[in-house]
């Protein structure tokens, strides 16, 4: 649920990264935020426990520029990826206008990354979303690690709707920043169609 | 789902700012500010400007999802006061409708009491502009005028520059 303000002449969009835990979807948001401008870029707030965790969300907001001058902001928030935390992955998908769904590619992952994926539409489903509908992207992360399942076969299993997919090393930031594009370029291209 | 989206124009944002000068002034506030539900901010009065209101405003909707989660849980409705007092300043978050946060910071120049009156003044008066906000929206759509404003001729170009 995007908020366009004709007044301060600003778009905001909502973009949340979803995934099991420990897939790397907080090291996305702290990557973005190493590498974006000070000028572009408010705090990176992230709710965690003792053990560096999400407990509730981390939240980066972006404003990279400007389209037929609107300030363009985005609101990336991650999910907390634990199994427990069903309640607070809900309540973060409000609003959602654009999902990335951040695998991990080790082998001993594939079934938690099932998992999160039916959680994800179960949870978009109770919002009345369909993930079918929603601008959406999936990142193969971790593809420095030595066990890992070909992106060949991941996309087979995790990859039903046919979407645009990246390999990603969130540590050193490949596939980063074109995830992220990715999935605004459609979170854009969806309000073209509406406003 | 698109069809929810919030909009806000010049002159409801007007009107909506002066509520808010007002609710500063007349309840001895700090600062007063007005989040959508998803976190967004959408206005604000008084000095915020050694304030991150970006952070505020996310971390007060987590705040409000929370305790909804939590009100649901118990069979309650929505908790549509909240309060938390700290030292030196206190806050004070208020629902309007379903999905306007209201929320007001304050000192010892003000009171609970105080604060509370004058934000359900407010709340009416919010309420209402917010309601104008939709009828026009519906309107807007309803003669495609929208369409046409910005976003009809967004291009790959304009995304590319964005990242660069
Ligand atoms: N080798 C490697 N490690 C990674 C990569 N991405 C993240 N990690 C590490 O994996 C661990 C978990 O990363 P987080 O980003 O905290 O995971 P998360 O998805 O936010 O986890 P939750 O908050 O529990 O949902 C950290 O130690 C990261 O440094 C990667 O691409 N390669
Ligand atoms: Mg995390």
């Amino acid at each position: 649920m995007s908020f366009i303000n004709y007044s301060s002449r600003e778009i905001n969009c909502k973009i949340v990264y979803y995934g099991p835990g420990l897939c790397g979807k907080t090291t996305n948001l702290q990557y973005i935020y190493r590498r974006t401008n000070p000028e572009q870029k408010g705090k990176l707030i992230s709710l965690a426990t003792e053990s560096e965790r999400t407990l509730f969300f981390d939240f980066l907001p972006l404003a990279l520029g400007d389209i037929k001058g609107f300030r363009v902001r985005f609101h990336l928030y991650t999910v907390p990826g634990q199994v427990f935390y069903a309640a607070s992955r809900k309540l973060i998908l409000k609003g959602v206008d654009g999902v990335v769904f951040v695998a991990d590619s080790q082998l001993e992952r594939m079934e938690s990354n099932m998992e999160s994926l039916e959680d994800l539409k179960i949870n978009l489903a109770e919002q009345g979303y369909e993930l079918e509908k929603l601008p959406y992207t999936i990142q193969y992360n971790k593809r420095d690690l030595p066990n890992i399942v070909p992106v060949e076969e991941m996309d087979k299993l995790l990859n039903i709707r046919r979407v645009t997919w990246f390999e990603g090393v969130a540590v050193t930031g490949k596939g980063v920043f074109e995830t992220l594009k990715a999935v605004a370029r459609q979170v854009l291209f969806e309000l073209k169609k509406h406003y | 789902m698109s069809d929810s989206n919030l909009v806000m124009y010049e002159e409801e944002f007007r009107k909506i700012d002066a509520e808010l000068q007002k609710l500063h002034q007349q309840s001895n506030a700090k600062v007063v500010f007005l989040v959508d539900k998803n976190g967004q901010l959408i206005a604000s009065a008084g000095e915020t400007h050694d304030i991150d209101t970006t952070s505020l405003a996310s971390l007060t909707a987590g705040n409000i999802a929370a305790t909804g989660g939590i009100a649901r849980l118990l069979g309650e409705k929505e908790f549509t006061i909240l309060f938390h007092e700290g030292e030196k300043d206190n806050i004070h978050i208020s629902l309007i409708g379903q999905r306007i946060i209201l929320v007001v910071i304050f000192d010892s120049r003000s009171s609970l009491g105080l604060v509370r009156l004058r934000v359900k003044k407010t709340s009416d008066a919010i309420g209402k502009i917010f309601n104008e906000i939709t009828q026009k929206v519906e309107k807007d759509k309803g003669e495609g005028k929208l369409e046409e404003s910005i976003f009809a001729e967004i291009s790959d170009e304009d995304i590319d520059n964005l990242f660069r």
